[in-house]
């Protein structure tokens, strides 16, 4: 019996290869697991894993390197793009990609992001957008939405005070460094499917050397929102979606 | 067929680091040193060894460029001065945390804060004693002439690869500025060997490579710091480097390095004449710094002038090295202020040998 099912043409899912055995450290139905998954999808379908060195920031994806199977490095919070550029400058024919969080990415690097979008990196960005500092527990972010409550804006976030949430991916849309920006989602199958088209795109993009390839990817953080995952993914809809539309920002001429 | 040239400190460090067979020079403009990043321009290394030289968008960037394209297993280089040193602490303490192999130049300005351009020797705590956070050290080197500007880089890369740890040339505005002539070393070519830990794109048949100064078990983090520690005192062993100038006979010390040390050698001539024999040790090595000699020369002196551009930072290993045995006293001036050969005879005979 078994064997009858078990044929390839019945696989409608299976573990990613290039995903290690590694236990996920992620709260269960945050996306930064799905979104990992893509990446290495990406990779192993493009055939480049002896090719990739990836960049794991500081947040709750420290440890992306003890769940992806490649070469990794990990920056200083909110170094990634200076690192990714040190890596690609000497090693200009591999592919690399920074994995980074709004803190990270939007905050702390905010130099680092600005300026190897301008100079035109020949490497991918992956930013995980969920409002929040996930791994510090709970903190406001650059990206938190007015209102939103967080630990260090108990109240809500408050404009006037604490200033306006930052759409980083569209202020780098506007600089002639970057080649294809692009805002996307994990957490419905079809958010998956187009997320993962979007690498997909932003790692061939690398081949052709037009500078950096850009896929903001906006995800809850149950934990951090003190919502269950079902909660958090239809509040990210509602509340999310408005201030950090889904689509393509900039496309390759 | 080595190549005579007149050349600055700073000119030389940027000419050794083309033919030492750097793979990456990257760093922010900041005085008194910006002529290494502007003569690296004005070489075309890309063109001559096919080295990669990149002008970041401020010290942090180009610590952290330092620190992805060492994870690479290259030669890397990056130079600035105090404030900019100042800012890359935290990259610093990742790569030495990560073991990776790197070259920084400090060309040390007067501070603190913004002070001045002018020379200083004020960063000796900073280079020696971690200046960035947690348990490490890095292999300090201080040249006292163009030519050990020159001639420290290629020592420098030999080091920090045998121990895959970050060397800094410790020098000043002084040495960076002042032109002098230099033998060049002739052109070496860029390596093409891989080391077995860079990350350069991992293949099947061997397990991933991970650069990361993380482990979050205490346990782990303490077995790092182990291990890092005992390379520590292999180069304590191994790498520990000074020179002696008329120590044989003498009766008074002076201990000194850098532009500094240049000074000592003619209050050494000035003190002769007057009849004082005085000699100088110079730490090469400010970490490790050269305890065990000043110590058999403590033996021997009556006592001990530590002179330094700094309001006394060296001192405070020269004393640990003499135990209190005879006496150790600090001579220096701050703020970008050089002293003269005979403001430090004066303080010899007032602070030492009539004190
Ligand atoms: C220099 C420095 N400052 C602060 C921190 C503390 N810290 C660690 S993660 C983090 C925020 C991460 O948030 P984000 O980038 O949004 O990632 P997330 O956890 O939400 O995925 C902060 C502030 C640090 N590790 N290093
Ligand atoms: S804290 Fe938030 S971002 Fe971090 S793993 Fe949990 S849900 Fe995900
Ligand atoms: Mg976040």
């Amino acid at each position: 019996m078994e064997d009858t099912i078990i044929k390839t043409e019945n696989i409608v899912f299976k573990k990613t290869e290039l995903l290690t055995d590694n236990e996920l450290s992620y709260c269960p139905g945050c996306g930064h697991g799905t979104a990992h998954r893509i990446i290495m999808e990406v990779i192993d379908e493009m055939g480049i894993q002896a090719d990739t060195i990836g960049v794991a920031p500081v947040g709750c994806s420290v440890l992306a390197y003890d769940f992806m199977n490649i070469d990794m490095q990990q920056a200083a919070h909110g170094r990634a793009p200076a690192v990714a550029t040190g890596i690609k400058r000497v090693l200009p024919e591999k592919f690399v990609f920074t994995y980074q969080g709004d803190g990270d990415l939007a905050a702390i690097g905010t130099a680092e992001t600005i300026h190897v979008c301008n100079r035109g990196e020949h490497f991918t960005m992956i930013f995980i957008n969920n409002g929040i500092y996930g791994m510090t527990g709970g903190q406001m972010a650059p990206t938190t939405l007015p209102g939103m409550k967080s630990s260090t804006s108990p109240y809500g976030r408050d404009v006037e005070m604490m200033g306006h949430p930052l759409k980083m991916t569209e202020l780098i849309a506007n600089l002639p460094g970057t080649c294809f920006v692009t805002r996307q989602a994990v957490h419905t199958p079809s958010a998956v499917r187009k997320a993962k088209k979007a690498v997909r795109k932003a790692f061939e993009l690398q081949k052709e050397k037009k500078g950096i390839s850009f896929v903001e990817i906006v995800s809850n953080c149950n934990s951090g929102w003190k919502m269950t995952p079902v909660q958090s993914n239809k509040w990210m809809e509602d509340n999310m979606f408005p201030y950090y539309p889904m689509g393509d920002i900039k496309l390759p001429e | 067929m080595s190549e005579l040239r007149l050349m600055k400190g700073n000119e030389a460090i940027a000419e050794a680091a083309i033919r030492a067979g750097a793979d990456a020079y990257f760093g922010y403009p900041i005085t008194p040193q910006s002529e290494v990043l502007e003569y690296l321009m004005a070489e075309k290394p890309n063109e001559r060894t096919g080295m990669v030289v990149l002008q970041a968008e401020s010290e942090v960037a180009a610590i952290n460029m330092i620190y992805g394209a060492a994870g690479c297993g290259k030669k890397v280089i990056t130079s600035s001065s105090s404030p900019g040193i100042s800012l890359m602490q935290e990259g610093i303490s990742y790569i030495a945390s990560s073991e990776l192999p790197c070259v920084l130049v400090n060309v040390v300005r007067g501070g603190p804060g913004l002070g001045t351009i002018q020379p200083s020797q004020a960063d000796y705590f900073q280079s020696t004693k971690g200046g960035g956070h947690g348990d490490y050290h890095l292999i300090v080197l201080a040249p006292n002439s163009v030519q050990e500007m020159s001639d420290f880089v290629k020592n420098a890369f030999d080091y920090a690869f045998k121990y895959r740890t970050p060397v800094m040339i410790q020098t000043d505005g002084a040495i960076g500025q002042m032109m002098e002539k230099v033998e060049l070393f002739n052109q070496e070519k860029r390596s093409k060997e891989i080391p077995s830990w860079a990350t350069v794109g991992k293949p099947k048949e061997r397990e991933r490579n991970i650069i990361t100064s993380l482990d979050l078990q205490a346990e782990v983090m303490e077995k790092r710091n182990h291990k890092l520690q005992a390379k520590y005192k292999k180069i304590e062993e191994n790498v520990t480097l000074f020179e002696e100038v008329a120590c044989d006979d003498a009766e008074y010390l002076m201990v000194a390095y850098g532009t500094s040390s240049r000074i000592c050698q003619k209050t050494i001539q000035l003190a002769l004449k007057k009849g004082i024999k005085v000699g100088l040790l110079r730490p090469i090595t400010l970490w490790p710094f050269p305890k065990k000699q000043i110590a058999k020369l403590a033996e021997q002196v009556k006592g001990i002038l530590s002179v330094e551009m700094s309001t006394g930072q060296m001192i405070e290993d020269v004393k640990l090295a003499v135990e209190g045995k005879i006496k150790v006293e600090h001579f220096g001036r701050m703020g970008g202020m050089i002293p003269s050969p005979d403001e430090i005879l004066t303080a010899l005979e007032n602070q030492i040998i009539g004190g």
